[in-house]
């Protein structure tokens, strides 16, 4: 150590990301001023909303000094401290889930609410938290060797457990964004075949649903026809090759027309079936299908320049449901219109790429595998909140980081983003 | 083992880039590609509000507010929002049973779906207003909505002033986008005339709704808004005094008075009897009293100052005289000698008068209102010429001179030309030169194939009173705002036969005889030299298939004073028998009235009689009677159908 007194600005000063921390409050910037826009009228007292907390603004406003106060703790405190407490936090996470179950409370037909002295609490967010740092410190340790089927195993494991209970919740959206954890995986050495192999289900599953199943056996049987026409000559060689060629036929086959079906009928709950099918254009469903046009009209009614701060019609009278929330992307696409979109957007993306370049100058695997985790997770969740407010994904109900009114989502969010910086500064004494 | 890290970071990296990338081109698809959303949101959250300036008000020469606006209320539903109504008490309300109510509501929700508001009930009256009005937090989706409606406060002149109405269909189309279906409309009268003037320019508004149709203010800070112009302002050269004397002094006539002012050809009063109280069409109840007035046999919705079309009689003698004068065919000192009928053409005409001497010269001939004189007249001026198509030519064109056969251009809507016979009128029922002046001479009184309306009879003493041209008839003096319009709507028409003042003076002396010592001293009033004409002319109708002769139509044209005349008349009171019985004392208090303002007390009883007399014919009472009594029916069916519910 260091002799001469350390004052608390040594301490944060040397080695913090200055690039992660003004696009951090880039973005909570413009999140408060997109709830303002949504809920002020003109002639109201800002500053009494402000100080009697009644608006969501001024809330939201409240729980950003909340979030700062923890980021400035987690700025103080030393960096190894993360890894050290990874495991229990995590153990400790996997207790708040399950006291959900036990204690929970019902809000918007989800069971994930913990009420703690009149504030709600959800902690499926905080969990997302607890599972990074728990797959970076297993992934980090020195006596697992990822390339064992018994180590990845354990990993998706980690992961999958969290996504269980949460699903149980009836909280399937945030059990979702448990899934971008493969992408960590897949950077610490998961073979892409995995990735592949799950892009391709993904594809199998939405053919199925959009294209008549026979026609879809038809075409694969065509296609499985052409391929063995084509390869007959190597099939003398190696004949295991037209197995394949069958079993994969097969396969797809028996998922298309059974496996499929069997999901949709027995497995997903109705609601769930339907926004599904809204979002592939099956079926006009009149809530979920309102939510969807209501963003659309609001965000498509924006044009190229916006109608201007303040001036949006849809976002300021109600016609977008849950507009602080989830759909609070819809003020920026009406106010600002493609421009402010497409800026907001590419926020994000600098964002997540100078998480990716900050994650690949660490010396220990921890910051490394936590840099990628918080990369995997804002990735899905911009991606897929953007992706619900513009009709390309079904409405899961996931927030926008940063910019979604919600005090669970903001201090997740920015306690994994100040611990990154806090890793980060220190990337030089961490070498595990 | 680096490589392998290396590509996977990019292969990341190229996954966010990707799914950034569809999501950038999705969001250029739906913000800068497909329109449809900036208009379904504009259809969402914008209402466009039109306003409605407030119609131009219509004074008469004096000032006088005689067209006015007043507010009643429809009332207005939007059935979505529609829930726990105590359907029953509204209808008692409204007076109106449950059945009808239904009916309405359903028609509402078909024309006008379940979301818009539409009118439920237009023009309450004002009793029923109030009800509704203290009830209406009991009626959630039922609004009052303020309509300016037209008020009459001198309830006269529904001829002149004319109604509004709702806009037609083909209307709307014409207007090129201008009117929307439940515009008001000037449909008849000044209203229509003056429509562009009157009803102003409309003001657009929009304003910002939220998802519970609850205005949040004006959109855009009021950018897009244009204001109301309000109508401009009539004033016109009616005496609305004078209007109502004459709508009393006809009553229960069927008739006309045209009263003009000669030095400016500005309309003083035009009564059309029957009348009607022009507030009926302008309130609760329009449409059924509107279908009463329709219906009518006696047709009070005829505007026959200028729609009807009468021989003029004897009133037409003046213009012989002047043409004949003209023409140099006869002196003043002219006589004929009449016994009571005229045998110059074989068949006897009758004359009024016997007694020796009443045509001895031209100032008699027309004081008694000699009809061999006239006669024997018309044939000179016919005759003058070597063929009598010649010289029927020439009296045509005298004729057309004296704006008789054609429209005169009066600023109200529908006005008739009458008609006058010309050459090819007889060559083709007689052949060509298989007439006569024989043939023709009961044009010379007024008979025949001529007709006029009040209007030109009284234009004609326009012309009389001015030696030789009038101004277009008009009742609009100025319009507000537009200085020129008297410049352009004064039109002076000369008479082109340059007919001598000489020649004028005579016939006015003649005229003054008439009431002096002729056929209406009944009109003569003390202090007032009255210029006039009686007039008497034969009529006919078919009545269950057979051609009746009825009671003769009682007409009177004067001017006066006879120094300077300020007022011209025409008078017409159908089958009402002598000119001078009746339409010569109504012309004579019509002139005091608008000369001296007030109605002399010894005339007073002669007002009272003639008010008080109906001179409606039988047959048309028969028939007024029969469909009253099955309007009374059907008051009484609609009366139980309230009650039984």
């Amino acid at each position: 150590m260091d002799t001469h007194v350390r004052t608390s600005t040594d301490l944060i000063k040397p080695g913090i990301d200055r690039v992660l921390m003004a696009l951090y409050f880039i973005l909570v910037l413009i999140g408060l001023f997109s709830i303002f826009a949504v809920e002020h009228r003109p002639g109201e007292d800002v500053w009494y909303n402000v100080l009697h907390l009644s608006k969501n603004y001024s809330r939201q406003l409240m729980w950003v000094c909340i979030s700062l106060v923890l980021a400035l703790g987690i700025l103080l405190v030393d960096s190894k401290l993360f890894p050290a407490l990874a495991n229990l936090m995590y153990v400790f996470g996997i207790l708040l889930l399950l006291l959900v179950l036990v204690a929970g409370k019902d809000i918007k037909g989800s069971h994930s609410w913990l009420v703690i002295g009149g504030f709600q609490f959800q902690p499926a967010e905080f969990t997302k938290l607890t599972t990074n740092l728990a797959l970076a410190k297993y992934l980090s340790r020195l006596d697992v060797d990822f390339s064992t089927l018994r180590a990845r195993l354990i990993a998706i494991g980690l992961i999958l457990l969290p996504a269980a209970i949460i699903v149980m919740q009836s909280e399937t959206g945030l059990a979702l964004v448990y899934l971008s954890f493969f992408l960590v995986l897949y950077r610490e050495g998961l073979p892409g075949i995995i990735l592949i192999v799950g892009f391709s289900v993904i594809v199998l599953v939405l053919s199925a649903l959009l294209v008549e199943k026979h026609i879809l056996l038809m075409i694969f049987s065509v296609a499985a026809a052409f391929v063995i026409y084509f390869m007959r000559r190597s099939f003398r060689r190696h004949p295991e090759r037209l197995f394949l060629i069958l079993l994969i036929w097969g396969f797809c086959s028996v998922f298309v027309m059974q496996v499929v079906p069997y999901i949709f009928t027995h497995v997903l709950k109705p609601y769930q079936v339907s926004r599904i099918n809204v979002m592939l254009g099956k079926e006009v469903s009149p809530k979920s299908s309102y939510n969807v046009l209501q963003s659309k009209i609001a965000i498509g009614s924006g044009g190229l320049f916006g109608k201007g701060y303040l001036k949006g019609t849809q976002t300021r009278y109600e016609f977008v449901p849950e507009q602080s929330t989830d759909f609070i992307f819809c003020t920026i696409g009406e106010d600002f219109g493609f421009i402010g979109s497409i800026g907001l957007l590419g926020l994000y993306l600098i964002l997540l790429f100078r998480i990716i370049q900050v994650a690949e100058r660490q010396r220990s695997t921890f910051s490394r595998v936590y840099a990628y985790g918080l990369a995997s997770i804002l990735f899905f969740h911009v991606a897929i909140n953007i992706g619900m407010t513009t009709g390309l994904a079904p409405v899961i109900g996931i927030p926008l980081p940063w910019m979604s009114y919600g005090g669970s989502s903001m201090i997740t969010f920015t306690m994994m983003l100040f611990i990154l910086i806090r890793l980060d500064a220190d990337r030089q004494k961490i070498l595990r | 083992m680096a490589e392998f890290h290396q590509s996977r970071k990019n292969i990341i990296r190229l996954i966010f880039i990707g799914v950034f990338a569809v999501i950038a081109m999705r969001l250029f698809y739906l913000q800068v590609i497909e329109t449809k959303y900036r208009q379904l949101a504009n259809a969402q959250a914008i209402v466009r509000k039109l306003i409605y300036p407030t119609r131009g008000i219509i004074y008469d020469r004096h000032g006088r507010v005689v067209v006015n606006n007043t507010a009643l209320y429809d009332l207005m539903v939007t059935p979505s929002e529609v829930k726990h109504l105590d359907t029953a008490f509204l209808c008692e309300l409204l007076g109106i049973d449950t059945a009808t109510f239904r009916e309405r509501m359903e028609k509402i929700i078909i024309r006008n779906s379940r979301y818009r508001q539409s009118v439920f009930a237009e023009l309450l009256p004002p009793d029923v207003y109030g009800r509704i009005e203290e009830n209406l937090y009991q009626f959630p989706g039922f609004e009052l909505v303020e309509r300016p409606v037209r008020n009459y406060p001198y309830h006269a002149g529904a001829h002149i002033f004319g109604y509004i109405g709702e806009v037609d269909s083909a209307t709307i189309r014409r207007s090129d986008g201008f009117y929307q279906a439940g515009d008001f409309i000037g449909k008849t009268g000044l209203e229509r005339s003056y429509e562009d003037v009157l009803r102003g320019q409309r003001g657009v508004t929009y304003l910002v709704r939220d998802s519970r149709n609850r205005i949040q203010g004006s959109y855009a800070g009021g950018m897009y808004d244009t204001p109301a112009v309000a109508g401009k302002n009539l004033y016109l050269s009616l005496d609305i005094e004078l209007q109502q004397l004459g709508e009393q002094l006809l009553q229960n006539k069927i008739g006309s008075i045209v009263a003009i002012d000669p030095n400016t050809g500005g309309i003083l009063a035009m009564v059309s009897s029957p009348t009607y109280d022009p507030n009926e069409l302008s309130g609760s109840e329009r449409n059924k009293k509107f279908s009463r007035l329709f219906t009518n046999p006696e047709l009070p919705l005829f505007n026959r100052p200028i729609q009807a079309t009468y021989p003029p009689g004897s009133t037409f003698k003046p213009v012989d005289a002047l043409i004949a004068l003209h023409e140099g065919v006869i002196t003043p000192q002219y006589g004929y000698d009449c016994r009571g009928v005229y045998l110059g053409c074989g068949r006897p005409i009758k004359c009024t008068e016997s007694f020796p001497g009443h045509a001895s010269n031209l100032y008699n001939a027309i004081a008694y209102s000699c009809n061999s004189y006239f006669s024997q007249v018309f044939r000179f001026i016919v005759d003058r010429e070597r063929r009598p198509a010649l010289g029927l030519a020439e009296w045509y064109r005298y004729v057309s001179d004296f704006g008789l056969g054609k429209k005169l251009g009066i600023d109200l809507p529908g006005e008739y030309s009458g008609y006058i016979p010309d050459t090819a009128h007889y060559n083709k029922i007689f052949g060509k030169g298989h007439w006569n002046s024989c043939t023709i001479v009961s044009l010379g009184i007024g008979q025949g194939e001529i007709t006029e309306t009040p209007l030109q009879l009284a234009n004609v003493m326009c012309i009389i009173a001015n030696h030789g041209y009038y101004y277009t008839p008009h009742v609009v003096d100025s319009v507000e705002g537009d200085p020129d319009f008297y410049r352009t709507h004064l039109v002076l028409h000369r008479i082109t036969a340059n007919v001598s003042d000489t020649d004028y003076d005579i016939v006015t002396r003649a005229m003054a005889a008439v009431v002096e010592r002729g056929t209406a001293t009944i009109a003569a009033i003390p202090g007032i030299t009255i210029c006039g004409k009686t007039g008497t002319a034969q009529n006919f109708t078919i009545i269950n298939g057979k051609r009746v002769e009825l009671k003769d139509h009682s007409l009177f044209a004067a001017f006066a004073p006879r120094e300077h005349p300020k007022i011209a008349i025409a008078v017409v009171v159908e089958n009402a028998g002598f000119g001078a019985s009746w339409a010569a004392p109504i012309a004579s208090l019509m002139i005091e009235k608008y000369l001296r303002d007030s109605i002399a007390t010894d005339r007073l009883p002669l007002l009272k009689r003639i008010s008080e007399a109906n001179l409606i014919p039988e047959y048309i009472l028969e028939k007024k009677r029969r469909i009253d009594s099955l309007n009374q029916v059907r008051d009484k069916l609609e009366a139980r159908r309230i009650v039984a519910r």
